[in-house]
């Protein structure tokens, strides 16, 4: 049987075609077991969120008046600012951007993100550059000689 | 002793058919006209993609990805190895300027029209090379885990969330989870050295072969006056004159390549930290300014778009036009050139030079 009769011969062979359909989508069905177990492997497992609702982020005569610091909030970066007027104000530091992590300009009185120049102010407004919405705010307080940030629930 | 490469030669012909290659490379030439310049910057760019594997072989010998020993391995290659402050900054201007030559090849291509039918599978593998080249510039910058490397990052890949449906997938593949880690190191360091050689290696391997196979193009301009006898079609063998050319380019670019190494070493700024603040003047590698640049002017709204997303899209849909170019510019298949298209290269030339400009302000 040459090559012209044999691929007729399986088109039109009904027997032929229900093997040919059970082989592929056997072979489908094995190639997709096959790249399962991949897939799930690039994908990381989540990292349960650190469940710590407030965290000690700075001694109350670490930070100057108008000074502002980075600290560890979770697995985030977070921003304690000491105000001019001496109040304790926190932020998450990650700029709602690109994902930058912003700082406290002692000089313009606001918080400011070097990546792509966002600027928010003092209760975490986006007032200029790109970022599209305001930095989530936390609660800071003094405790005794800490300063104890808190995560609104 | 030519007798014994005679020997040589018969035995491997015997066995592999070399003859072939040989009768081919005797019978290959490489038009000469005004614009023959331009037919070196791909070469160049191969070369200077040898000298990458070269010294990035070598650094493997002495680097460590991971969090804690990268910086620190990449500092005693500068400072304790010797000559790896040569080797590591070769590595690094070698890359940045194979970036500019892959460009300068790219836009010579497309102003003289060489990707008009049949080599629209050139240009299309070319294209593929140059996002690749861009990737191994990406992924390879995070590798020695400094503070501008750790914050360029974290901003390439956040873009990729802004991408509707996979975004999160996407990031969370780039990152080897939510945040830039390092886990992210460790996936940078894989995709840089094993994933990213293996596509360019293959990719490079058919966009030679269809060189090979479709001869160098002539620029449309040329071929006219050719045709109307205004100018006489010139040419020269392919082997050796053309491939000694290029090898004196190649001698040429080793040497500014020491020079570069020698009298501006590439800096390894300072340790990244995940709990700092992004430093001011952070930018990221100049062949992505005019993109960092559009972002930054972007609002952050733009009618029912976030402005990354809008810019992100803008950029994409850009880069898919450019890379179908052959199939649009369809006139040019039969060498005739499109104001139109001339036009649009003059204006995404113009758009990166002006936003990489305004970015280095």
């Amino acid at each position: 049987m040459n090559d012209a009769n044999q691929a007729a011969y399986g088109q039109t062979d009904p027997g032929r075609r229900w093997v040919n359909l059970l082989l592929g989508s056997g072979l489908v069905a094995s190639i997709a077991t096959f790249l399962y177990p991949a897939i799930r492997y690039i994908i990381p497992t989540e990292v349960a969120e650190s469940t710590s609702r407030s965290v000690v982020a700075a001694k109350v005569t670490e930070l100057k008046l108008n000074t502002g610091k980075i600290f560890k909030f979770g697995s985030k970066p977070a921003l304690l600012i000491h105000s001019v007027a001496g109040d304790w104000k926190a932020f998450s530091a990650v700029c709602t951007h690109l994902n930058c992590t912003v700082q406290y300009r002692a000089d313009r009185h606001d918080i400011w993100c070097a990546c792509h120049n966002g600027v928010y102010d003092l209760s975490g407004r986006n007032v200029s550059g790109p970022p599209p919405r305001p930095l989530e705010e936390f609660e800071a307080h003094v405790q005794g000689e800490d300063v104890v940030v808190t995560r609104n629930a | 002793m030519p007798n014994l490469y005679r020997h040589i030669l018969a035995w491997l012909d015997e066995r592999f058919g070399t003859g072939s290659v040989e009768e081919f490379l005797r019978h290959k030439t490489v038009p000469q006209h005004r614009h023959s310049i331009w037919y070196f910057f791909g070469g160049m760019t191969l070369f200077l993609f040898v000298v990458q594997v070269l010294t990035g072989i070598l650094l493997l010998l002495y680097y460590r990805p991971t969090p804690n020993d990268a910086y620190e391995s990449v500092q005693y290659i500068v400072t304790q190895v010797r000559f790896g402050w040569l080797i590591r900054s070769v590595h690094s201007w070698s890359a940045n300027l194979m970036v500019f030559t892959a460009f300068v090849h790219m836009f010579s291509v497309y102003f003289l029209k060489a990707y008009r039918k049949p080599r629209e599978l050139t240009w299309i593998t070319g294209m593929l090379l140059l996002f690749i080249t861009m990737g191994f510039g990406f992924s390879g910058y995070l590798l020695p885990w400094n503070t501008l490397a750790f914050f360029a990052t974290k901003v390439g890949t956040e873009m990729a969330g802004a991408v509707p449906f996979v975004g999160k997938w996407m990031l969370t593949f780039l990152r080897g989870g939510e945040e830039v880690t390092g886990a992210t190191l460790t996936r940078f360091f894989g995709f840089h050295i094993a994933v990213l050689p293996g596509l360019a290696t293959t990719l490079l391997a058919i966009h030679l072969l269809l060189v090979q196979h479709l001869g160098m193009s002539v620029p449309p301009g040329v071929e006219r006056a050719i045709a109307e006898g205004r100018e006489q079609a010139r040419s020269m063998p392919f082997f050796p004159n053309f491939l000694l050319r290029d090898i004196i380019g190649w001698y040429a670019a080793l040497g500014v390549l020491g020079a570069l190494a020698a009298i501006f070493p590439w800096e390894l700024g300072a340790k990244a930290d995940p709990f700092t603040s992004a430093p001011a003047g952070i930018r990221p590698e100049w062949y992505f300014l005019f993109m960092f640049q559009a972002l930054k002017l972007l609002p952050p709204k733009i009618l029912f778009l976030e402005g990354e997303f809008a810019g992100l899209l803008g950029f994409s849909l850009a880069a898919a036009v450019w890379v179908v170019v052959p199939f649009l510019d369809h006139r040019a298949g039969f060498g005739r050139v499109t104001r139109f298209f001339t036009g649009l290269g003059v204006f995404v030339l113009g758009f990166m030079g002006v936003m990489s400009l305004l970015a280095l302000r």
